[in-house]
């Protein structure tokens, strides 16, 4: 089962950190994969702007993907600002067909609102990706999005770190999330590593997902741009996150709701019981059935965590303030903050959504027990 | 000795061997006692004297000779309407199991003389063809055993109600919520109902038994059972009653039993569990309901406002009926509106290559609560023999392809689809639900397995029995006679039906464990799915598996 780790400090840190914590929970997962986003970006040979720039991470596997990559942005507009060059060891990669990893940061395109803007950036990464897809996958694109580095590689984690200079400290980040592949039902494909990633809405998961096919077919269905690809049967987990904050507009709060609703008897006594119903009805092909843990990061440099209903695959949250871990075994929390206190560390049980904000002085453990903010509808 | 000439035989005439059950009785066992005659629903048999040769041989004399011996032994009639049934009442009664019918397995001639008097034969039960079904053949195969460990049947908490009523799109879930407008009525009901049978068909024991059964399973058990009367009312006392919380009231083309319903609605304490509107049956597609005269009771008659002991054919559409869009929505507005749009109002129709339209006119009609496809395999009380055997559409796939349609369109939690028609046909009821459950309905209706469950009804698919439509059912499940509708206790019924769903509910916990599904019905789980068939496979869009 996969192994997953994330680190949010205050002071931005090396992604191989994240990995070598990985190292503590090696057991887990079989060298078919790793995953990693970082966000709260800081280059060390460039001044990036969260602002103004955005960031394209993806790997193109030939030269004439490349030059159509160059092609296909320019005629978009946008404006490429740095390109970030990994240090990189062939020899410990397994595939052969890396050309390029691509960490690029373009100028954000002017005159558009903010809804514009994600959708332009939304759009030409599915472009991207759909042109890699056409030409017999060529071109894999992990991310699009102002602050968000993602890499994704086959192989075990420390020889990926390694590989791409990781440990260089040329890039650093406040947040990274990690997730070590296990194999499980699908072919090996670098779309199916976590964390995934939808306009700025990222999560990871561990376990399978026993809903998965009745939740793909209802998300496919709703023909919203973007809810493609399904690789893994997690990738349903961002796009549940996405739907519930982006198209419902409903709080964080919510999700749990929606992915792990509470029982009948128990939403009979909550003061927002007859809305939380209706909500469960609504969405009730999107309720996962586990075993997993979610674990999200939002554009806001927000974590978050929460289990499935059954809550089988426990994951710990612990730090201190200033730097949280967020680990799906303890072992995982621990090499990431050693020197937190333990005893403080927190296993979420099934009602509960643990929320690190980015301010991070100190971890909300909210519970579905509890009525959440919904001026709109409540 | 009489020539051949001169026996009388004409074009009808059969003998024993001829029919589809053969009584065999035991002379050496019979004690003459008579209850077999007495309680045989066809008067297939009778006492009668018989004369035996004894042969004599005088020693002493030299000569050979005869004696004959009288007895009283049993005959079987061989006129078509006497005819056994093989429903075994008989034997069920005899005290020395001294006699009982057996199948006859050579070709009869019954089936040549089913057009006595030019009446087209008409029969109850369910198309007669034998042999595991579709459904039977699914087998579910995704099981959970490396990451993701399967479930614990007996110690977990499982969720398997379903929803009947018209679901929002969570987005204007949320809009109508914020400006308060009407939310449409649903229901969470146990995925297993009791499919329409009305208090005209089913005996008024039957239908208390089921009752009692069900509000047993509801305010015991906690398993939320509803029932469906068929066409033709319901008792008033049912009407004004709490109960009728677990009814779906039916209304169909011959409008049946609705001036009482419409007259009890000040009174009702409750509103119903919703509103089916049957345009057709998968028994008899095409055809309305079939009261035959034999059945309609005073009682019957005066809950459906009729004379007693008429035929009561409803028409085969309803009087509003110009199209079924223009049908559906009038109707579906109808009764909405006098239910206080509190209340989900769905159609029924018959398994058909056309089911799909239907389906994607109600997709476009707000108020439209569900959709229930009743496919060939499904039961009747009285039909023609022609439409049970060879009308209709196999449920299997009429479902699947509805259920795609609606994935297309991105609507398959917006319009629940109710799947019934053979569920259950060879015992194997919470396989065949679940089954269906996975290729896309929300639930499935069941009906006849219930009577052969919960009551004990004779028949099969052999053509046992299937004697529902006259009123003569033996087990008193379907007869409006006193005498035979006393045979059965409804407190007994109502122990049945709770035995029944609590099996049915531990039997889906035992199929939904090790495919690690526990928090919600796996509705359109179509991966778990294989069949050993791969152009059924190929149809349904699930695993081939050998």
């Amino acid at each position: 089962m996969c192994r997953l780790a994330l680190k949010t400090s205050s002071t931005p840190f090396s992604p191989y950190e994240v990995l070598e914590a990985m190292e503590a929970m090696q057991e887990g997962y079989d060298g078919s994969g790793l995953g990693l986003l970082l966000r709260g970006v800081q280059f060390a040979d460039f001044n990036y702007e969260k602002d103004n720039q955005v960031i394209l991470s993806g790997i193109a596997h030939t030269e004439e993907a490349l030059s159509r990559l160059n092609g296909y942005m320019e005629t978009r507009g946008f404006v490429q600002k740095y390109d970030h060059e990994f240090k990189v060891k062939a020899e410990l990669i397994e595939a052969k067909d890396r050309h390029k990893y691509i960490v690029r940061v373009y100028k954000k395109p002017a005159d558009m609102d903010e809804a514009e803007l994600e959708e332009y950036l939304m759009q030409t990464r599915l472009y991207l990706r759909r042109d890699g897809e056409e030409h017999g996958g060529d071109l894999t694109v992990f991310s699009f999005w102002s602050d968000v580095v993602m890499i994704k590689e086959v192989g075990w984690p420390l020889e990926i770190g390694d590989a791409l200079s990781l440990s260089d400290n040329r890039i650093m980040a406040r947040v990274v999330m990690a997730q070590g592949r296990q194999n499980t039902n699908y072919g090996i494909n670098l779309y199916a590593c976590h964390p995934f990633f939808i306009q700025g809405i990222s999560t990871m998961t561990n376990g399978e997902n026993t809903a998965f096919i009745p939740i793909k077919e209802w998300l496919e269905g709703k023909n919203i741009p973007g809810y493609t690809g399904y690789q893994s049967d997690s990738e349903v987990f961002t796009h549940i996150l996405h739907y519930v904050t982006k198209k419902l507009k409903l709080p964080l709060q919510a999700y749990k709701h929606v992915i792990t609703p509470l029982k009948n008897e128990e939403l009979d006594v909550h003061p927002q019981g007859e809305f939380l119903k209706g909500l469960r009805t609504a969405c009730r092909r999107l309720i996962i059935d586990g075993p997993n843990a979610v674990i999200g990061t939002l554009p806001d440099e927000t974590s978050m965590l929460v289990m499935d209903a059954k809550k089988l695959r426990p994951a710990t949250v612990g730090g201190k303030p200033g730097t949280w871990a967020i680990a799906s075994e303890m072992c995982g929390v621990q090499a990431l903050v050693p020197d937190r206190d333990p005893v403080l560390d927190f296993q979420p049980m099934r009602e509960h959504t643990i929320i690190i904000p980015p301010d991070r002085k100190e971890l909300l453990i909210w519970t579905q027990f509890d009525p959440f903010t919904l001026p709109q509808a409540a | 000795m009489d020539s051949v000439r001169s026996v009388y035989t004409t074009p009808s005439s059969l003998t024993y061997s001829d029919l589809p059950w053969i009584i065999q009785h035991r002379e050496d066992r019979c004690t003459l006692c008579g209850q077999c005659t007495a309680v045989c629903p066809v008067n297939s048999i009778y006492l009668t004297y018989r004369r035996q040769r004894v042969p004599k041989l005088d020693v002493l004399r030299k000569k050979r000779g005869n004696e004959y011996r009288h007895f009283v032994g049993i005959r079987q009639h061989t006129a078509m309407d006497k005819k056994c049934i093989g429903c075994g009442m008989c034997s069920s009664v005899c005290p020395n199991e001294a006699i009982g019918p057996v199948p006859n397995p050579n070709e009869h001639r019954t089936v040549f003389q089913q057009n006595q008097k030019g009446e087209a034969a008409k029969r109850g039960g369910r198309r007669n063809k034998t042999g595991a079904t579709i459904l039977d053949r699914i087998s579910f195969g995704r099981i959970s055993m490396l990451t993701d460990p399967a479930l614990d049947a007996g110690r977990h908490e499982f969720s398997t109600n379903t929803i009947l009523g018209r679901v929002l799109p969570p987005e204007e879930y949320l809009r109508r919520k914020a400006t308060g407008e009407w939310i449409p009525p649903t229901r969470e009901i146990f995925p297993f109902v009791i499919g329409s049978m009305s208090f005209g068909a089913l005996s008024p024991n039957m239908w208390l038994g089921l009752l009692q059964g069900v509000a047993y399973c509801n305010e015991v058990l906690g398993i939320p059972v509803v029932m469906a009367t068929g066409e033709g009312g319901c008792p008033p006392w049912v009407l004004k009653s709490p109960f009728l919380k677990y009814i779906i009231l039916q209304i169909a083309s011959g409008y049946f039993g609705w001036d009482e319903i419409i007259r009890a609605i000040p009174e009702m304490q409750c509103d119903p569990a919703a509103i089916e509107i049957k345009y057709g049956q998968g028994a008899k597609p095409g055809d309305g309901g079939l009261l035959m005269w034999f059945k309609v009771s005073k009682l019957i008659a005066r809950l459906r406002g009729v004379p007693e002991g008429v035929d009561l054919p409803s028409p085969p559409v309803h009087q509003t009926l110009y199209s079924i869009e223009e049908s559906v929505m009038k109707m579906i507005q109808t009764l909405s509106m006098a239910f206080g749009f509190r209340v989900p109002v769905y159609p029924k129709i018959s398994g058909s290559t056309s089911a799909k339209s239907v389906l994607n006119n109600l997709v476009r009609n707000p108020y439209a609560g569900a959709l229930l496809i009743d496919g060939i395999d499904g039961g009747t009380g009285a039909a023609y023999n022609v439409s049970l055997e060879a009308t209709g559409h196999p449920i299997a796939s009429n479902l699947r392809e509805c259920y795609l349609d609606l994935v297309a369109q991105g609507r398959q939690n917006e319009i629940p689809l109710f799947a019934a028609g053979g569920v259950g046909k060879n015992g194997n009821v919470t396989q065949n639900g679940l089954a269906l459950i996975m290729l896309g309905a929300s639930g499935v209706h069941i009906g006849k397995y219930i009577m052969q469950s919960c009551a004990g009804c004779l028949g099969n698919e052999k053509g046992r029995c299937n004697v529902c439509n006259v009123g003569i059912c033996p087990k008193g499940i379907t007869s409006q006679n006193p005498k035979l509708f006393r045979r059965l206790d409804p407190d007994d019924v109502a122990q049945r039906v709770a035995e029944t769903f609590m099996v049915i509910r531990t039997e889906m916990k035992k199929i939904m464990a090790p495919l690690g599904r526990s928090q919600s019905l796996p509705i359109g789980m179509s991966d778990a799915l294989g069949i050993d068939d791969a152009d059924a496979a190929e149809r349904l869009k699930i695993k081939y598996i050998c």
